[in-house]
């Protein structure tokens, strides 16, 4: 799953795909391509000009002085011209790249807040992350950058083909034979050095697995003196890795000085051939120079399109990743006539309920409950019972496969999902803080809170001494994945979030798990208000905090084993008397 | 950054090698203009053919100089590249494991791995361009201006004036693009982290329904980076063509003044084709040089981010004299005399005045709220942090006396955040001992409670161990961390907390097992549990890094609130 999987949407579609984001800015597109031809074409022309002011300049007492004044002004023309272009082709080009990228990567993230959790569960934060960051980076700087040199690389070559055959036809040819060597140098060695660089990335992918396991659980690696072992591995990997980094790196680097020589070889076919035929009249060193300078452009072209047609199919496969996010199915929308809970009573009815993650691996199987209004549910089991499970589909965060679940009496697949949710209270055993202050975070389901009701509600859970010691108050800056705060201060900051808003019902999925048990007794007081009236769900390992459940749920492999009150289900002596007494007794 | 130079020691020769012969084949290049303007003004000029003909030979011979030259180079600097960041890796892994908890705790572990991967990659490659190109680009420049030089001082003004504006232009555009490149990358991060923070809440995102403000927030922060992009990107859309312009002006300037020192005969129509060359061939490599210097400006960074982890020294190191094992073990194998503790970085003490004594075999309970210093005290047994004030003794030896390898073969530690290793079961637990034996090994894993789960598995001891434990359940690893560590037969256990994912059942049958071996070994068990530890031969009840009470479960809970309220709250019924 964390690896890249190569997505398989063929690759017509995932073009069609393209053009759709570049569409709303074809005029900049068209003015990019015209802007590249008039810059190609002018920067040919220019050696054509030069060597016509050279051909002004003969010899002592044979310069043509109104020539060349005439050719140059020519020359300052074009070359201004060429410049303004290439500065408006430069802009034009800029601009479609980035606002391409802002509105994938706006699409992309609005698909994010309306996919199904099914899709998000299954995968990995950092691969999500890295298709809507890196991926439409490297399209973006593949694709659009790519594109220009490829167009401008076709244009040159055929640009210059035209300029040179009209200057002399025999020349050309030499160019045109000796060109294609440097290609065939260039495919070749990259065909060398494919295998190396893959032993390379392979070896590199070792290393920093090794690294990743080591340095990121250093602690472990101290505690049992393994350093000297890690060490012993770790220079196994690098030896090899440097061996074959040495080779990839050396051959690849050949490319360069095979292509330049090759260039060097044109250079002087034109020299000598060009030389021969102005040695007979055939023509003059003008156009002899202007060859020359072709002879320099000509190849290059050639070198970059190699480069660029990799880089434009790397381009590609990063699209068709983003892609395949984008075209994800989204979850099933609201129903058109979807009711509006506006406040719940706090009935809740599960009929027949079946569900599992994965088809053919049954979790949960026909469970019925019925809970009255302002009722507290507690949930118990093993690990893995599927007490997550049942929350999950409550705050339809997952659809039942079978059967119905209802809130006031009607079918949460028939009201807004919005209303359903705002409805509920939740707070998870995974505490969830935002990039920002203590304040924001608290008032986060309720931006518009007082100061007072914000200060009123972490008071309520214990959290206002604590803030108030933190060095900027409730002004401090919770950083990324609230680094600064311990798990339980995190914990209470997530309990004063729902405090704050207060629906009509609860879910408390492990709530109080990284509380001490000193805090959680006076939080549990807050909880107990919170609760009065208000029908709760509340998932806990530690059964001294659920005893005075109105009804307490076993579950166990996905079903509803026992359910009653404490003291029934004690003087049942099932499976709820096992757990009681393995944490109690002794 | 001067400090990773030392890591191309061992390669001079390379470093010297690998520039030196860059340099014959630019020189050989800046002749190939004066071999044509010869061609021209020689050959031409006389219609003298085997002269042509010579004078191409001689082209031929310089572009055959010049591979054999070049790859030369390419060989010196690609091995002295490699050489020196393995070096550099090696090294640098081994520091990073010679850093205590603390600096780890500082530096953090992600960044020590992107320093150790990418950052030593992206210098890899700038030390090889730099030993590629950085002289060469120069050098041609400059030799390019000398030959005009050579040619007419006259026309060469237009050099003097041109390469310094041209120097000018591309230094001046990327001193602005620089640092507003790096705003861009900073604003990419922020995208980054707003995108991960959305799928790592997407549940709480929902649940208040915030879905449309957390795609203002992205929208805005994603507008806010690409109007830094457009804004660089107008900026460096000037290098082309103002450098462009500038060349071509000097070139305008070398016709017209060349036309005239030809018309007085100072010049040749070759030489003024020559200049010309020599032009066009200083733009390629101010080019090249600028990009060279945008590829070295990262190198650099990452270089001082690498030099950064060197300069964080071990705060924490084995005495030069380990004393000596006593022969006769005392019957007292921890102590803590009067101990201050706290953590870098902060002023409030995390453990302050703790003083108590643990005789061989007991087995000792931690108990206290959340931040109260459970885990920080145990941790100063193996001596993984060092003690503010006072002492920690084990077997009647301060643990700053210990060579640190001695110290931890006595301790073994099952962490709160049970990592194991790529490999199989097996390996994983030989970790505590390499010597151990299969019975011995299988013995641990009964005491563990991992037997079941084991024998469930067609591998057995086999069964191969996905990176991070991937392919187990949090009980199922903890339980073989907790085997781990008993493989190692230590003479002091450490359970920080570590049975928390374990169901009670489970946890309490894992108290049961560890019985057995008490008497030969001292477990120290922290848990959140009243259940876990009441049985405990002593419990220390901390309470805000101060020892709240000492005692049996009996005399705590007639004698210690803070122990009164935890047990009310856990184990009333």
């Amino acid at each position: 799953m964390g690896n890249k999987k190569q997505t398989n949407t063929p690759q017509g579609a995932v073009i069609k795909n393209i053009l759709r984001y570049i569409k709303p800015y074809w005029l900049t597109v068209l003015a990019t391509i015209l802007f590249a031809a008039i810059t190609v074409g002018l920067t040919l022309y220019v050696p054509i000009l030069i060597g016509q002011a050279v051909d002004c300049i003969i010899g002592p007492g044979q310069v043509d002085f109104t020539g060349i004044l005439r050719v140059m002004q020519i020359i300052a023309l074009a070359v201004l011209l060429t410049s303004v272009f290439q500065w408006l082709m430069n802009r034009c080009n800029n601009h479609i790249a980035y606002h391409v990228v802002r509105d994938i990567r706006d699409k992309a993230f609005s698909k994010l807040t309306i996919l199904p959790l099914s899709y998000l569960d299954q995968r990995q934060t950092g691969e999500v992350v890295s298709r809507i960051v890196a991926d439409v980076d490297q399209f973006s700087e593949g694709l659009l950058m790519g594109f220009t040199q490829l167009f401008t690389g076709i244009a040159t070559i055929l640009g210059t083909l035209g300029f040179m055959v009209s200057l002399h036809g025999g020349i050309t040819l030499v160019v045109v034979l000796i060109t294609p060597v440097s290609l065939l140098v260039a495919s070749y060695i990259a065909r060398k050095t494919y295998s190396m660089f893959k032993l390379q990335s392979e070896a590199r992918g070792e290393i920093t697995s090794l690294i990743d396991e080591m340095v990121g659980n250093q602690k472990v690696v101290q505690a049992f003196s393994y350093e000297k072992k890690a060490e012993a591995r770790f220079d196994v990997i690098n030896d090899r890795l440097s061996r074959y980094s040495l080779r990839a790196i050396f051959f690849s680097s050949i490319t360069n000085p095979a292509t330049r020589f090759v260039n060097g070889l044109v250079y002087a076919g034109v020299g000598i051939t060009g030389a021969l035929i102005a040695a007979n009249g055939g023509i003059t060193v003008g156009v002899l120079s202007s060859f020359l300078s072709y002879a320099n452009q000509y190849t290059k072209p050639f070198n970059e399109i190699s480069g660029v047609v990799t880089e434009l199919q790397n381009a590609l496969a990063c699209f068709a990743r983003v892609f395949e996010l984008i075209e994800q199915p989204a979850e099933v929308p609201d129903a058109p006539n979807a009711k509006v809970l506006s406040k719940a009573d706090g009935s809740v009815d599960l009929e027949h309920v079946y569900f599992s993650y994965t088809p053919g691996q049954r979790l949960i199987e026909d469970l019925n409950l019925s809970v009255k209004p302002g009722q507290r549910v507690a949930i118990v089991g093993p690990t893995g019972c599927g007490k997550s499970t049942l929350i999950n589909l409550l705050m339809r965060f997952y659809d039942v496969d079978q059967g119905e679940i209802r809130v006031n009496g009607i079918p949460i697949k028939k009201m807004t999902r919005e209303s359903l949710r705002n409805n509920y209270g939740m707070v998870l055993q995974e505490t969830w803080l935002r990039s920002g202050t203590i304040r924001e975070n608290i008032a986060y389901g309720y931006p518009n809170a007082t100061e007072e009701q914000v200060i009123e509600a972490a008071k309520a859970v214990h959290a206002h001494s604590f803030i108030r010691r933190l060095p900027q108050g409730y002004d401090t800056i919770v950083s990324e994945d609230g680094g600064n705060l311990s798990q339980g201060q995190k914990q209470l900051l997530c309990i004063a979030r729902v405090m704050l808003s207060l629906p009509p019902m609860l879910i408390l999925d492990e709530a109080t798990s990284s509380i001490d048990t000193r805090t959680e007794q006076r939080v549990q007081q807050a909880f107990a208000k919170m609760m009065e009236g208000r029908t709760s769900f509340i998932v806990a390992h530690r059964l001294s905090t659920i005893q005075e459940a109105d009804v307490i749920l076993v579950m166990k492999d996905g079903n509803i084993i026992e359910q009653g009150t404490h003291q029934q289900l004690l003087e049942k002596k099932g499976f709820y008397h096992q757990l009681y007494q393995s944490q109690f007794a002794h | 950054m001067k400090g990773l130079l030392k890591y191309l020691n061992n390669y001079k020769k390379e470093s010297v090698l690998g520039p030196l012969f860059k340099l014959l084949e630019a020189s050989f290049e800046l002749f190939v203009p004066l071999v044509m303007a010869k061609m021209i003004d020689i050959g031409i000029a006389g219609g003298d053919t085997g002269y042509i003909w010579w004078m191409g030979g001689i082209l031929v011979l310089l572009g055959v100089i010049g591979l054999v030259c070049s790859i030369t180079a390419q060989y010196f600097a690609a091995k002295a590249a490699v050489g020196f960041s393995a070096a550099l890796r090696r090294d640098l892994f081994r520091h990073i494991q010679s850093l205590s908890y603390s600096e780890q705790d500082t530096l953090g572990a992600s960044t020590l791995i992107t320093r150790m991967t990418s950052d030593v990659n992206q210098i890899q490659s700038g030390v090889n361009l730099v030993l590629r190109l950085f002289l060469r680009s120069p050098f041609i420049v400059a030799g390019a201006m000398i030959m005009a030089f050579t040619i007419s001082p006259q026309a060469a003004l237009a050099f003097v004036v041109a390469i310094p504006l041209l120097s000018l232009v591309v230094f001046g555009i990327m001193k602005l693009t620089i640092p507003l490149y790096q705003k861009a990358q900073s604003q990419l991060d922020h995208v980054t982290k707003v995108t991960r923070e959305n799928l790592t809440g997407v549940r709480v995102v929902r649940a208040f329904h915030k879905e449309e403000r957390e795609k203002e927030t992205f929208f805005a922060a994603n507008r806010e980076l690409t109007h830094t992009q457009l804004f660089v990107g107008k900026i460096s859309a000037l290098l082309n063509p103002i450098t462009y312009l500038l060349v071509n002006a000097a070139i305008l300037w070398i016709l017209w003044s060349g036309g005239w020192e030809t018309y007085n005969g100072a010049l040749t129509q070759g030489a003024v084709v020559a200049l010309v060359n020599y032009m066009s061939q200083i733009l390629v490599e101010l080019i090249k040089l600028a990009n060279l210097i945008v590829s070295v400006t990262k190198a650099l960074a990452c270089g001082r981010r690498v030099q950064a982890v060197f300069d964080t020294k071990s705060t924490l190191t084995s005495p030069e004299n380990a004393a000596p094992q006593p022969e006769q073990l005392p019957r007292e194998i921890v102590a803590f005399e009067d101990v201050f503790f706290a953590y870098r970085g902060t002023q409030a003490d995390s453990l302050s005045g703790i003083t108590f004594r643990v005789s061989r075999g007991e087995t000792v309970g931690i108990i206290g709220g959340t931040g109260s210093g459970k885990s920080s005290l145990v941790n100063l047994i193996p001596r993984f942090y060092d003690v503010r004030a006072g002492r920690v003794l084990v077997d009647g030896i301060d643990v700053r006396e210990y060579s640190l390898d001695e110290l931890r073969t006595k301790v073994g530690v099952v962490p709160q955040k049970a990592v194991l290793f790529q490999g199989t079961v097996r390996e994983n637990l030989l970790w505590g001992n390499e010597s151990a034996t299969e019975p011995e090994l299988l013995e641990a894993l009964r005491r563990a409670q991992a037997m079941d789960f084991i024998n469930s598995r067609p591998e057995g001891l086999d069964t191969v161990i996905q990176q991070g434990g991937r392919n187990l359940s949090g009980g199922q690893r903890q339980r073989l961390t907790i085997a781990r560590a008993l493989v190692r037969r230590p003479e002091i256990l450490i359970l920080d907390d570590s049975s928390s994912a374990l169901d009670y059942a489970t946890d309490a049958a894992l108290r049961q097992a560890l019985r057995e071996i008490e008497g030969e070994t001292t477990v120290f068990i922290v848990s959140q549990r009243a259940s876990s530890i009441r049985h405990a031969g002593q419990i220390l009840v901390l309470d805000d890094g101060v020892l709240a009470g000492l005692g049996t479960h009996e005399q705590l809970l007639e004698s210690c609130p803070v122990y009164q309220e935890i047990c009310k709250s856990q184990l009333t019924k």
